[in-house]
Formats: structure tokens, sequence, C-alpha cells
């Protein structure tokens, strides 16, 4: 178990665009993932506001679904998604850093189903949730 | 208003590209992005150059599937907000310049992403298609693709939000 949260950590870190909008891990385990991304002008949509991008959040949480994949029991090796539906709710509040909580809610042999929320501070208020459907490899099993 | 004299087509590029410009300068995620776009009349193509930071699978290399999903939503609002003003900007009842600041981009109420297959570590391209664009609501198809214009890597719809039109006074 703890091997998979290792190789699944391994995997976001090594992810340039994830290092690359400041993504860090809350928590990782059992086919859900918590990663949070710190606030930043760089990464604003409405400039009268300074509400961050939607895109910013769909990253977020393509990140953290990929995660939760990577770190379901059954051990993949490597995913990639097939599709993802958003669904935006407010503005994120500015200043306030989002934060992405995805579960794999089944799996099957080469199809992992994802759902996951993003929150600013008020975590009782999403900012948006998403849908997806991800590729699943499944490591090769050993000759005994 | 006199339709006899055809503006010079100088005067016409330049009132166009400066609120295409006007458009996209106030956004600090597509510039962090790279995003850019090329115009030919009225047609836009988002234009996304390759940089290490988008990628999302480093073993293959592949693009970043959130990336991927930001690249084609920023081709749908501004195609939306392009399509929006034009009629507004060619009767010249907008200012490309001076009237940009007001400019409210429309707001996307959901966003659905195909990965069709793995973005390249090269340049990617888009093309949004409005197929509905009401006083409130807007439906837009994007699609992208790399090498080959027919092999897409990827395809996603939208609905928006749209903001009040530029010329309508407090309604």
């Amino acid at each position: 178990m703890t091997d998979i949260i290792r190789i699944a950590r391994q995997f976001i870190e090594a992810i340039p665009h994830a290092r690359a909008l400041g993504m860090a891990f809350e928590s990782l385990g059992d086919g859900k993932a918590v990663i949070s991304m710190p606030y930043d002008p760089r990464f604003v949509g409405d400039p009268a506001t300074g509400v961050i991008h939607g895109g910013a959040v769909s990253a977020l949480m393509d990140t953290a679904s990929g995660a939760a994949v990577m770190c379901h029991p059954t051990g993949p090796t490597s995913t990639a998604t097939l599709d993802l539906r958003i669904d935006y709710f407010r503005a994120a509040t500015p200043g306030q850093a989002i934060t992405a909580r995805a579960e794999c809610y089944h799996v099957t042999r080469s199809v992992a189903f994802v759902r996951v929320t993003a929150t600013d501070e008020d975590a009782a208020r999403p900012v948006a949730a998403a849908t997806g459907a991800f590729t699943l490899d499944r490591p090769r099993k050993e000759t005994a | 208003m006199n339709p006899s004299r055809p503006e010079p087509v100088q005067v016409v590029k330049h009132r166009r590209d400066a609120a295409l410009r006007g458009l996209l300068s106030g956004v600090p995620y597509i510039a962090y992005l790279g995003i850019q776009f090329d115009r030919r009349g009225d047609e836009l193509t988002a234009i996304l150059p390759f940089d290490e930071k988008l990628i999302g699978n480093p073993a293959l290399p592949a693009l970043h599937g959130g990336v991927t999903a930001a690249f084609l939503e920023v081709a749908a609002i501004i195609e939306l907000a392009w399509g929006s003003m034009w009629d507004e900007m060619e009767a010249g009842r907008v200012d490309p310049v001076a009237d940009m600041g007001k400019v409210r981009l429309p707001k996307t109420i959901d966003f659905t992403v195909d990965y069709l297959r793995s973005g390249l570590p090269r340049d990617a391209y888009a093309r949004a298609r409005i197929n509905r664009s009401g006083r409130r609501y807007a439906s837009v198809h994007v699609e992208a693709w790399q090498d080959n214009r027919s092999r897409l890597f990827a395809q996603g719809t939208g609905h928006f939000l749209m903001p009040p039109a530029l010329g309508a006074s407090g309604e």
C-alpha cells in the first residue's frame, strides 16, 4: 500500500505542469487524492475581479483525478484522461488556495471512473466539480 | 456610414487586430499558457506553442490533460467574445482601444473535453464553432489538432453565460 502511494506521489511530482501551477499533495491513498493549488496572479482569468481562470481549476481537478487513479488499490502503472466534464458553480474567491478532492468511484479492468470537487476556503460551497473517465494500465501479472 | 467608399485595408486590419489584442491582453492566464490567436477576417485559430511546463506525462511525453482543457476553453471563450463584439466593432460603435477595458468575457457554465489521442510535445491549434448564441446562453464546440487538421487530438463542448452586449446601455 505504501508502495502504491510512493509511486503515485512520484508520478505527480514528475509532472511539469503540476509543478508549474504549484500543486501540492494534502493526502493520497485508496483511490482518493486531495491536491491544493495556491492563489497566483499569473493564473487569473478575469483581471477586473482577480478570479482564477477556470482552465487552471480544470488542470488541478484533472491532476487530482489522475492521482486518485494512480493510488487505487489495483496498482495501475499509468493513466490518461479519456473525458472530463467540468461544471463551474461560482467564481473562486481571489487570494484563496483551491483544493481538489478526487475519488475513483468505480474501476473496471481498463477504465477508472472518477469524480472530483474543487473548493476554496469556504469548503461548504464548491467552486467546481467534474466527472471523468480515465484509462487504466494494470501491472503485468508476475509469472510464478 | 457611406458604403460607396470602402475603408482602406490598413484601417480595417488595425481596428480588428487592436480589438483582438485588447481582448487577450487583459487575461493573465492566457499569457501564462502562451496562447496566441491567428486572425483571418473574422476567423480565429488559437495556437498553443509547445513549452516544457505544459507536459503532463513526462514518460511519453504528452501534454497535460488540464492544459488541453484550458486551451479549448480559452479558444471557446475568445471566439464567443470576438463573435459578439464583431458587429459593434465593424459598425464603429465600439472603439477597439478605448472600450476594451469594458469588455466582460463569457462565463463557463460547463465544459466537456474528449481526449482523442495524447497531445504530442509540439504546437497545438484549435478552432471554435458557435452552435448557438442567445442573449444569455451560448453553446460552443471546439476542435484541437497538431500536425494534421483532420486528426483531432481533443474536442470539447461547453455552455457559457453571456455578459450584457457592449452596445447595450444598462439593459
